[in-house]
C-alpha cells in the first residue's frame, strides 16, 4: 500500500461521508474514505434511493389501476415482485458503481474495511480482505450512519418480522402486513405495499401518524390512506409476536383494548440507533448520548482533530442533512470563509409514501409553542388548475408566518409532487425572504407550485383561487 | 437637539477601529475641546475631542468595543435643556454628510505642507479610494429581507451592524444580537474588513493538533495590504552600496562628546538619516512620488524610520531631518521610538515621509533589500556595520563597512539617477564633514 497518511479521513462512504471526501479533495486536501460495506452506504443501496425505485413501480402501477379515469383501457394488469426488486436493485447499483467513479476522479483512496481509533491521529484499518492497516489522519470525520432500531420482543428476525434491508428485497410480497412504526420508512413501504395490494395495518405507538410533520398533515395523511384501504391504529403498542411457519400473530393494545392480528409479515421500522461501536472511542474524549456522538455547531466531537456528521452524530436522520455537514465541517476545518453552521429549522424532509408529504421548519403547534403570533395560510389542490388536471385533486400547502415579522417559519404539504416542490421554501427560508417576496414572486401557470403562492396569499387573505 | 458623536476617520486608512476606552461617562457634561475617548486605529491610540459642548445623553458604543465602523454613532451630546435621547436612540440617520463635523481628531494633519497630502493621502479623513462600501454614506447595504424587518421594528441601524451572511450580507440573526438603536457589531463570524487585506490564500490552509488561528491585529492588516499592493504596482529595483564608515564612526565619537551636554548619544543610524536627508536636498528628484498624472516632488525633506513594534512595524517621522543637527534628529528618533512601541504616536508623526530608512543592522544582517513604503519612490535597506578586508591603493587592509541597498520606484527614479544618490549618500558618509557644508 503506498499513501497512509491522509489531511483527512471519512470513516463512513454514505451520502454524508462521500460528500465529505470530494468537499475536502476540492479543497485540495489529501483524503480517504474507509468503508466497510459499499460505497454510497444505506441512503444510495438500502434507503432513500431503492426505495424510490420501489415507489415508482407502485405509483405507476396505481395509476394504471385507475388507467379509467383518464379515458384509457388497461387489461390484465399484473406485476412481478422479482422483476420490481431487481429494477430497484440496479437503480441502487448504478448509483453505487457512480459513487465509486466520483472517488477516482476526485483522487479520493477508498480503504474497504472497517476502520477503529488508534490514538491520536492514528487510525487501524482491518481490511475486508483480511490485511490490516495503520493509517494516519491530521482530521478524521466519523459518518458510520445508524442502523435499525431493535425493540425487545420485536426483534426482526429477517424472515418473518423484517426490517427496511429485508422489506426492500422480499422475495414475494406478502398478502398481508404489520407495519410497525409510523416514520418516514414505516409510511414508505406501508404505502408501497398497499399500492400492491396487500392487506396493511400501521401501529403507531403515539397518536398520530407521521409525528414529526403537521398535526393537519397526520391527520389528512391518516384519511387518504385509510380511503385506500389502509389500517391505521395509533396510540396503539405491539406487545408480542408470535411467530407461525410463515406468518405472525401480533398481540396490539390500544388504549385499554387488546386485539391480536395475523399477518405474513411485520416490518418493523420503529427508528434507529447510531453506529458507534468497535469505533475506539472509549478512551477518547468523543461523546456518546443515546447511541450519537455529541458534536458541537461545527461537528467536533471534544477530541482533538475528530468530527462526526450525519445520522451518527443525530437527528434528523435525513441523507441531505448528512450531506450539508460534511461539507460545513470540512470547509470548517480548511478554514473556509464564510462557513456557518446548520440552521435545522432550514432541513426539508420528504416522505414519498401516495399521497407525498414535504415539510420545512416550525409546525403550526411548534411556532405557537415558542409564544410567537401566527399567520397561517392553507390552499387545497382543488384549487389548482394543474392539480385537477392531472388526476390529484387531494392534498394541501400550509404556510406559517411570523405575524410580526413577515418570517416564514414552516410550510407543509401533502399531496402529488410536493416533495419536488418544498426546495421553493427552502431557498425562501435560507435566504430569509418574507411573506412580502413570496407575493412578488411569479409562479408559473399552470403548475402545482401556484398552490405555494397561494398558501402565502392565504395566510394574509388575499388568495385568489378559492 | 441632540448631537451625535460619530466614528471618525482618523487615518484615510481607516475603516472601522476599537473604541479602546470612554474618558466621560453618561451624565457628564463636556467642554468643546475635552478627550471624550480614545479610539485604536489600525497604526496607533488617538485620542478624541469633543467639538461641541453638552452633556452625554448616552453611550451607544461600550468600550473595548472592536470593529465600529467609521461614522457610527459611538455616543449622544444632549444639548442645553434637553434631558433625554429622543426615541430612545439616534438610529436612522447617523452617518449621512455630517460624518466628520461632530468630531475631529485632535492630531490633524499639519496644514503645513500642502503638496504632499495629494500622493500621500495623509490628512483628509475622506474616502479612500481602494475601499469598497462601508455601508453608510448613501451607500447600498445588503441585508436579508427579514432582517430589515426586524430592523426596522427594533430601530436598529442597519449601518451600524456586520452581516455574517454570504458576502458579507446582514442576516436575521445579526440584526437580533444588535441592541436597539446601537452602532454595535453583531456577533457571527468576523468578516474580512472593508479594506480587504489580500490574506485569502488560493489554497485552503489545513490545520493540524498544535496549530493556531491568531485573528489579525488592525496593524497587521495594513502592513499586508500596503506592502502587497507595493510589490504588486511598483516597479522596484534595487541598487546596492558598500560604504566605508572608520571616519563616520569617529564623527560620531567626537559629536558624542559635545552631545553629552545635551543628554544626546547620537548613533549611526541617526547619521545616516542625516546624510540620506542631505543627500535627498541635493537630488530633489529623488525626493518624489508618482502619481497618475504628474510626478509630485517634496519641498521638506521628511525621513520615515522602520521602528519594530510588538504591534508590527511602524514608520515615524523625522521633519526636515536635512536642517536638523543630528543630535536633535536623535532626540526625536528616540522619543518617537519610544511612542512608536506603545503606540501613542499622533497621526502626523507616522504619515506622510517622503523616503524611508529600514536598519536591520543591530542583527548583524550584512545586507538586505526592502519593498517600498508607496507613495514614496525610495527605501534604503542599511545592513550592519563590520571590519571587512578591503582592498586600498593596491593594499589589503581592514575598514569598518556597511552595505546599503536602496530600492527604487522605476517610475519615478531611473538607475543612473537612483546611482548618483548614492554616490552622493557615499561622500556624506564617507566625509561627514560634507554634512556640515
Amino acid at each position: 500500500m503506498a499513501d497512509t497518511s491522509f489531511d483527512i479521513i471519512v470513516v463512513g462512504g454514505g451520502p454524508g461521508g462521500y460528500v465529505a471526501a470530494i468537499r475536502a479533495a476540492q479543497l485540495g486536501m489529501k483524503t480517504a474514505v474507509v468503508e466497510r460495506e459499499h460505497m454510497g452506504g444505506i441512503c444510495l443501496n438500502w434507503g432513500c434511493i431503492p426505495t424510490k425505485a420501489l415507489l415508482r413501480t407502485s405509483e405507476v402501477y396505481g395509476l394504471i389501476k385507475h388507467a379509467d379515469a383518464y379515458g384509457l383501457s388497461v387489461k390484465d394488469v399484473s406485476y412481478d415482485p422479482k422483476k420490481i426488486v431487481e429494477r430497484s436493485r440496479k437503480v441502487a447499483k448504478q448509483l453505487s458503481n457512480g459513487v465509486s467513479m466520483l472517488m477516482r476522479k476526485n483522487k479520493i483512496t477508498v480503504f474497504d474495511g472497517t476502520a477503529k481509533l488508534a490514538g491520536a491521529g492514528k487510525l487501524a484499518v482491518a481490511m475486508n480482505d483480511k490485511t490490516n492497516h495503520t493509517l494516519s489522519y491530521k482530521n478524521l470525520i466519523i459518518a458510520t450512519g445508524a442502523r435499525a432500531r431493535n425493540l425487545p420482543g420485536l426483534e426482526a428476525d429477517g424472515k418473518l418480522v423484517w426490517t427496511y434491508k429485508e422489506a426492500m428485497v422480499p422475495p414475494e410480497f406478502p398478502k398481508s402486513l404489520l407495519v410497525i412504526g409510523s416514520g418516514a420508512i414505516g409510511i414508505e413501504f406501508a404505502s408501497f405495499y398497499r399500492t400492491m395490494g396487500a392487506e396493511v395495518t400501521v401501529c403507531e405507538v403515539v397518536d398520530r401518524i407521521l409525528p414529526v410533520e403537521d398535526e393537519e398533515v397526520s391527520a389528512f395523511a391518516k384519511r387518504a390512506f385509510e380511503k385506500q384501504g389502509m389500517k391505521i391504529l395509533t396510540g396503539a403498542t405491539v406487545s408480542n409476536l408470535k411467530k407461525g411457519a410463515n406468518n405472525v400473530t401480533a398481540t396490539i393494545k390500544v388504549g385499554d383494548k387488546t386485539q391480536e392480528i395475523t399477518v405474513d409479515r411485520v416490518i418493523s421500522a420503529v427508528g434507529i440507533v447510531g453506529n458507534v461501536e468497535n469505533l475506539g472511542l472509549e478512551g477518547t474524549k468523543v461523546k456518546v448520548e443515546k447511541t450519537h456522538i455529541v458534536i458541537d455547531q461545527w461537528g467536533f466531537t471534544g477530541e482533538p482533530n475528530v468530527y462526526a456528521i450525519g445520522d451518527v452524530a443525530g437527528p434528523p436522520w435525513l441523507a441531505h442533512k448528512a450531506m450539508h455537514e460534511g461539507v460545513l465541517v470540512v470547509e470548517k476545518i480548511a478554514g473556509v470563509k464564510g462557513v456557518h453552521p446548520m440552521v435545522t429549522t432550514n432541513i426539508p424532509g420528504c416522505t414519498y409514501c401516495q399521497p407525498q408529504v414535504a415539510s420545512i421548519g416550525l409546525t403550526e403547534a411548534a411556532a405557537k409553542a415558542k409564544g410567537l403570533q401566527l399567520r397561517v395560510g392553507k390552499f387545497p389542490f382543488i384549487g389548482n388548475g394543474k392539480a385537477i388536471a392531472l388526476g390529484e385533486p387531494e392534498g394541501f400547502i400550509k404556510t406559517i408566518f411570523d405575524a410580526k415579522t413577515g418570517e416564514l417559519l414552516g410550510a407543509h404539504m401533502i399531496g402529488a409532487e410536493v416533495t419536488e416542490l418544498i426546495q421553493g421554501y427552502s431557498i425562501a427560508k435560507t435566504l430569509e425572504t418574507t411573506e412580502v417576496e413570496l407575493m412578488a414572486t411569479v409562479f408559473p401557470h399552470p403548475t402545482l407550485s401556484e398552490m405555494m403562492h397561494e398558501s402565502v396569499l392565504a395566510a394574509y387573505g388575499r388568495t385568489l383561487h378559492i | 437637539m441632540s448631537i451625535n458623536i460619530l466614528m471618525p476617520a482618523l487615518s484615510p486608512t481607516m475603516t472601522e477601529g476599537k473604541l479602546a476606552k470612554w474618558h466621560v461617562k453618561e451624565g457628564d457634561t463636556v467642554k468643546s475641546g475635552q478627550v471624550v475617548c480614545e479610539i485604536e486605529t489600525d497604526k496607533a491610540t488617538m485620542e478624541v475631542e469633543a467639538v461641541d459642548e453638552g452633556k452625554v445623553g448616552k453611550i451607544v458604543v461600550p468600550e473595548g468595543t472592536e470593529g465600529v465602523k467609521v461614522n457610527a454613532v459611538i455616543a449622544v451630546l444632549l444639548e442645553e435643556g434637553e434631558t433625554e435621547v429622543k426615541g430612545g436612540a439616534p438610529a436612522a440617520e447617523p452617518a449621512k454628510a455630517e460624518a466628520p463635523k461632530a468630531e475631529a481628531p485632535k492630531a490633524e494633519a499639519p496644514k503645513a505642507e500642502p503638496p504632499k497630502s495629494a500622493a500621500a493621502p495623509a490628512a483628509a479623513p475622506a474616502k479612500p479610494a481602494t475601499q469598497p462600501a462601508a455601508a453608510s454614506n448613501g451607500k447600498r447595504i445588503f441585508a436579508s429581507p427579514l432582517a430589515k424587518r426586524i430592523a426596522a421594528e427594533k430601530g436598529v441601524d442597519l449601518a451600524g451592524i456586520r452581516g455574517s451572511g454570504p458576502n458579507g450580507r446582514i442576516v436575521k440573526a445579526d440584526v437580533e444580537n444588535a441592541k436597539p438603536g446601537a452602532a454595535a457589531p453583531a456577533a457571527g463570524a468576523p468578516k474580512a474588513p472593508a479594506a480587504k487585506p489580500p490574506s485569502a490564500p488560493a489554497q485552503p490552509i489545513f490545520t493540524a493538533p498544535g496549530d493556531q488561528r491568531i485573528p489579525h491585529t488592525p496593524v497587521r492588516k495594513v502592513i499586508a495590504r500596503r506592502m502587497l499592493e507595493s510589490k504588486q504596482t511598483v516597479p522596484h529595483f534595487y541598487l546596492t552600496v558598500e560604504l566605508e564608515i572608520d571616519a563616520l564612526l569617529a564623527a560620531r565619537t567626537a559629536i558624542n562628546e559635545v552631545a553629552r551636554k545635551k543628554d544626546a548619544r547620537v548613533s549611526v543610524n541617526d547619521m545616516v538619516i542625516k546624510a540620506c536627508a542631505k543627500a535627498l536636498r541635493d537630488h530633489p528628484e529623488c525626493n518624489a512620488s508618482w502619481a497618475e498624472d504628474e510626478m509630485i516632488q517634496y519641498g521638506a525633506v521628511d525621513i520615515s524610520v522602520a521602528v519594530a513594534t510588538d504591534r508590527g512595524l511602524i514608520t515615524p517621522i523625522v521633519r526636515n531631518a536635512d536642517m536638523k543637527g543630528v543630535a536633535q534628529i536623535s532626540i526625536e528618533m528616540k522619543d518617537l521610538a519610544a511612542r512608536a512601541k506603545v503606540g501613542k504616536l499622533k497621526l502626523e508623526e507616522f504619515q506622510g515621509g517622503g523616503f524611508t530608512i529600514s536598519n536591520l543592522g543591530m542583527f548583524g544582517l550584512k545586507e538586505f533589500a526592502a519593498i517600498i513604503n508607496p507613495p514614496q519612490a525610495m527605501i534604503l535597506a542599511v545592513g550592519a556595520g563590520e571590519e571587512r578586508a578591503v582592498v586600498r591603493k593596491g593594499e589589503m587592509v581592514i575598514r569598518n563597512m556597511m552595505s546599503c541597498t536602496l530600492a527604487v520606484d522605476h517610475r519615478v527614479v531611473d538607475g543612473a539617477m537612483g546611482a548618483q544618490f548614492l554616490q552622493t549618500l557615499r561622500a556624506y558618509i564617507e566625509q561627514p564633514a560634507a554634512m556640515l557644508v
